[in-house]
């Protein structure tokens, strides 16, 4: 049903909306005021994406919407009705390894360069990272850091998050 | 978050047509859906606009105009911005995140609400939260408070980045409503707080914003956006600067100046940029026109400082505007 031109939908009523998510497309109900990240976690159990702050500022919960990088706690599922939705654990099967079982560049160079300690905001590095590359307006350190600074890291692994999003984007860690 | 009905629209007209009372539009969501979540707004319908087709950046006239549902990031990084109106385009990387800015849309970021810590907390009193409670920051935390503009009732300023080039570069505002269609001049859209600081702008209940024209080019060569915060990113500015020249050799021509992080609006002194017109473009005539615009400050009890780092940022502004060497987006240092 297409929902513009319709009346208000009423606050007790879920609302139908189609998501295609890592892929696979999913014909959900859902209320209107859960999040896309709450959608994720507790709906679908993509628990890859974290919940940090919920107040969009550190970025733990990155997904790719469309293939562009937004914070999902801040993005009602509803609103995003027909996008095509990725998360971490959507990102292994992106890009020229389709298909395959093999992790995405930016996850290797992760591993190469060390790129987390405790891990708890590197799926939204990693979806970050990878958002970042399809933007293609940083090229420098500088500005691949000034870039990545909507992504908080309390370990502070950021220099060896730098090290890897560079490795990358000059076709390294493959 | 509260419950709340759910509208879509699919005109700017049904959208106009749904609202009521304790309604709200919704576009990038980014700074309403965090209101909501810390109870600070709790309107009883969204009604979501973001599939109308309002993201368009088009040629208007000498100028262009800028869909209100065009996203930061997508006005940022236009080429027709980046080249004649690149103040437009480094006050926007200057703000928020990278995620932020591919959500966020023009016509929501005009209509950001304060990051005052008391207007969030709703533990507190806030006279801008609910009208005749008070205003604890008067005496309270209010380091990152404003020093132009304040009252007796709020203290609170104004968060955007991008509000502070477009009120230099003198935009305006379309905007669309039950009373049909106005354009409101920039300075005019957003209001000091006075005796109403629930108030943020002059928009008119269900007005909705449809476009913002900029005006014909004429600072492509001699601007800056010279931002001071407490991190070198993602950080709100204590205080920034949007200076803008035109230069006949080294006399001023033209001169636009509007500061952030200091008052309820972006915060122009027009006494100031006339002072500066016909003069050399030196540091004794920027520092002249700094002097005449703080000499209107009022300190709170823990901001103070900001008077001096205003005054410093306007001379380093309109150096840097006059030497045609804008503030580095991505190298801080600043030169």
């Amino acid at each position: 049903m297409r929902l513009e031109n319709q009346p208000p939908v009423s606050a007790d009523t879920p609302i139908g909306i189609t998501l295609t998510i890592n892929g696979q497309r999913r014909e959900l109900q859902v209320a209107p005021w859960t999040t896309l990240l709450d959608l994720l976690r507790e709906r679908l159990d993509l628990t890859g994406t974290k919940k940090g702050c919920d107040h969009g500022q550190c970025g733990a919960c990155t997904v790719l919407v469309n293939g562009t990088r937004v914070n999902s706690c801040l993005t009602l599922a509803v609103m995003k009705d027909g996008a095509e939705i990725t998360t971490v654990e959507g990102l292994a099967g992106l890009g020229d390894r389709a298909g395959s079982n093999a992790l995405h560049p930016i996850q290797e160079a992760f591993i190469e360069h060390d790129a987390f300690q405790c891990g708890y905001c590197t799926p939204g590095q990693l979806c970050s990272s990878v958002g970042l590359m399809n933007e293609g307006h940083a090229h420098t350190r500088d500005e691949i850091r000034e870039a990545m600074s909507g992504n908080i890291c309390r370990c502070g692994a950021y220099t060896n998050i730098v090290d890897a999003i560079e490795d990358v984007m000059q076709g390294g860690a493959r | 978050m509260n419950r709340f009905d759910y509208v879509r629209a699919g005109t700017v007209a049904e959208a106009v047509q749904a609202f009521g009372a304790g309604a709200r539009f919704i576009a990038g969501g980014t700074n309403l859906i965090d209101l909501m979540k810390y109870d600070v707004e709790k309107p009883g319908r969204l009604i979501d606009i973001t599939r109308l087709p309002l993201d368009k950046i088009e040629a208007h006239g000498n100028g262009l105009r800028i869909g209100a549902l065009a996203t930061n990031a997508k006005v940022a990084y236009d080429d027709r911005v980046a080249e004649r109106y690149p103040l437009l385009r480094n006050a926007i990387l200057a703000g928020a995140s990278a995620q932020l800015r591919n959500a966020a849309s023009t016509g929501g970021n005009l209509l950001q609400r304060t990051r005052c810590y008391y207007f969030y907390d709703t533990a507190t009193a806030c006279n801008k939260r609910e009208p005749g409670s008070g205003c604890p920051a008067i005496g309270g935390m209010n380091r990152i408070h404003a020093i132009f503009g304040t009252s007796e009732n709020c203290i609170a300023t104004h968060p955007s980045d991008m509000c502070i080039a477009l009120a230099a570069l003198e935009a305006t505002v379309q905007v669309s409503g039950p009373q049909g269609d106005r354009s409101i001049p920039f300075s005019e859209f957003h209001r000091l707080p006075g005796d109403t600081p629930e108030t943020d702008t002059n928009l008119a209940p269900g007005e909705i914003i449809v476009a913002v024209d900029l005006p014909e080019s004429r600072f492509p060569q001699h601007y800056t956006y010279l931002k001071l915060r407490d991190r070198l990113s993602y950080a709100f500015a204590l205080v920034s600067v949007a200076a803008a020249l035109e230069l006949d050799g080294d006399t001023v021509k033209t001169a636009r100046l509007a500061l952030g992080g200091v008052a309820h609006k972006p915060w122009r002194n027009r006494e100031a940029e006339a002072l500066l017109e016909g003069k050399p473009a030196t540091r004794e005539s920027f520092q002249a026109a700094a002097d005449l615009i703080v000499s209107e400050a009022q300190p709170q009890s823990e901001n103070g400082f900001k008077i001096d780092l205003a005054r410093r940022a306007i001379v380093r502004g309109l150096e840097q505007a006059a030497a045609g060497t804008p503030q580095s987006l991505s190298d801080k240092r600043i030169q």
